[in-house]
């Protein structure tokens, strides 16, 4: 797993890895909001926390028809389906690697953008926090849609749509929690909400990946 | 360590293409597959290797101890030809040994970014493949394609002197004739009816 893991690491920070592309897409978006909503501090630093969201999320949607797509064109996944190691741990090796290359940079990179935002100074600490619960279960979620997509050429506008839905509950919760948290509100009924999705997406859906991997190979 | 199927029906896509295969493959033996395209060679590769399921029949080997070579040969362009080894070295858990560079005469382009090989040069990284996961049942599909003469030969020979020598099996699927002293088995004898069967279950998704 290690291995696979390391290989995917490697691959992603080397040329055309898309290492950069869901950083990018999230600077854009960022950057163009005041432009669009208008410079008004007030309304800029309330919808702050949920833009930062949404953009996170459309982010790590971008990175995610490579994951198992490339391995496939390029013969690579049936090899690797015969070696010692089970579907279920290459499902989470790989959503461990898209988190490590998309989910855990767009945490880091959400402080600095949240200036340009003019987010509330009580806004960073509950902004980051909740990405950094709330980005794993993106990464597992989005790993089993491109999983179950993987035989498919140009499968990206079906994932999209199969993934979205499901990354409602943790845009509920996330954007919540870091909404109550900049305002002073209770925080803990959003925040173990979301930590439950995480936890429940990392638990169950390598298995089902798994299972769609095995029959999607055939 | 053998190889053994009996009574295997297997399909590609859902329409059966082979009935009634039985054979066994013992240590120290190749068996090399012959039919025309579309015969079923690679679907039949594809079955023994566990990736497909079969439609009837039984396939017996030892747990993990298969290795399939399909055409695509799974290298990452922006590996070098070393790292793309090693991958597959640890990916198996097995040592790292650096002969292997040498019996598939890759030394002198280890350090090389695979994307820039050539398609020959590509195919023996991917055959190299095999002797790093050093699987004692090679399930190879066309391993001489875009390999020149000398290539072939040298491949062969590692097959043979290294492979077979050793108490490992292998089935390929080849139109290309390796000089190894190989039985044939010509898949054309099992042609299914694809107007039969076809039958497909719900088992594998309950």
């Amino acid at each position: 797993m290690k291995a696979l893991l390391l290989r995917d690491l490697r691959l992603a920070v080397r040329a055309g890895g898309g290492f950069g592309l869901s950083l990018a897409f999230f600077l854009i978006v960022t950057v163009l909001v005041p432009f669009a909503v208008g410079p008004e501090a007030d309304t800029l630093s309330r919808i702050g926390p949920g833009v930062l969201w949404v953009g996170a999320l459309l982010a790590t949607l971008l990175s995610l028809d490579r994951q198992f797509a490339l391995d496939h064109e390029d013969g690579a996944l049936p090899l690797i389906a015969t070696s010692p190691l089970p579907l279920e741990a290459v499902a989470l090796a790989k959503a461990v690697a898209h988190w490590l290359t998309t989910g855990l940079p767009l945490t880091l990179a959400a402080a600095p953008l949240g200036i340009l935002l003019n987010l509330e100074g009580a806004s960073f600490p509950w902004l980051v926090l909740t990405l950094a619960l709330g980005t794993p279960a993106l990464s597992v979620i989005g790993t089993f849609g491109a999983a179950l997509t993987v035989g498919i050429k140009r499968g990206g506008l079906l994932l999209s749509l199969l993934v979205l839905p499901l990354y409602v509950p943790t845009l509920i919760f996330g954007a919540e929690a870091a909404r109550r948290g900049a305002m002073g509100l209770e925080v803990a009924t959003p925040l173990l909400m979301l930590a439950g999705i995480t936890l429940g997406a990392l638990a169950l859906l390598p298995f089902a990946a798994g299972a769609v991997l095995r029959i999607n190979l055939r | 360590m053998s190889l053994r199927v009996e009574g295997l029906s297997v399909a590609r896509g859902g329409v059966p293409v082979l009935d009634g295969l039985s054979f066994t493959v013992e240590p120290g033996q190749a068996l090399v597959l012959r039919g025309p395209n579309g015969a079923g060679k690679t679907t039949l590769l594809r079955v023994l290797a566990g990736l497909a399921p079969p439609l009837a029949g039984r396939v017996e080997m030892p747990p993990e101890s298969a290795a399939y070579a399909s055409h695509a040969d799974g290298i990452k362009a922006t590996l070098s030809v070393r790292e793309n080894l090693r991958f597959w070295a640890d990916l198996y858990a097995r040592p790292w040994a650096e002969g292997v560079l040498d019996d598939f005469d890759l030394r002198s382009l280890a350090h090389r970014p695979a994307g820039t090989l050539s398609a020959g040069q590509s195919r023996r990284l991917g055959l190299a493949r095999l002797g790093v996961i050093g699987r004692p049942i090679l399930l190879l599909d066309e391993p001489t394609v875009s390999l020149d003469a000398a290539s072939v030969a040298r491949f062969a020979g590692w097959l043979r002197e290294r492979h077979l020598a050793s108490g490992g099996l292998a089935v390929i699927a080849t139109h290309v004739p390796l000089g190894l002293d190989a039985p044939e088995f010509d898949l054309s004898r099992f042609r299914a009816d694809p107007m039969v069967a076809g039958q497909g279950s719900d088992a594998a998704f309950l």
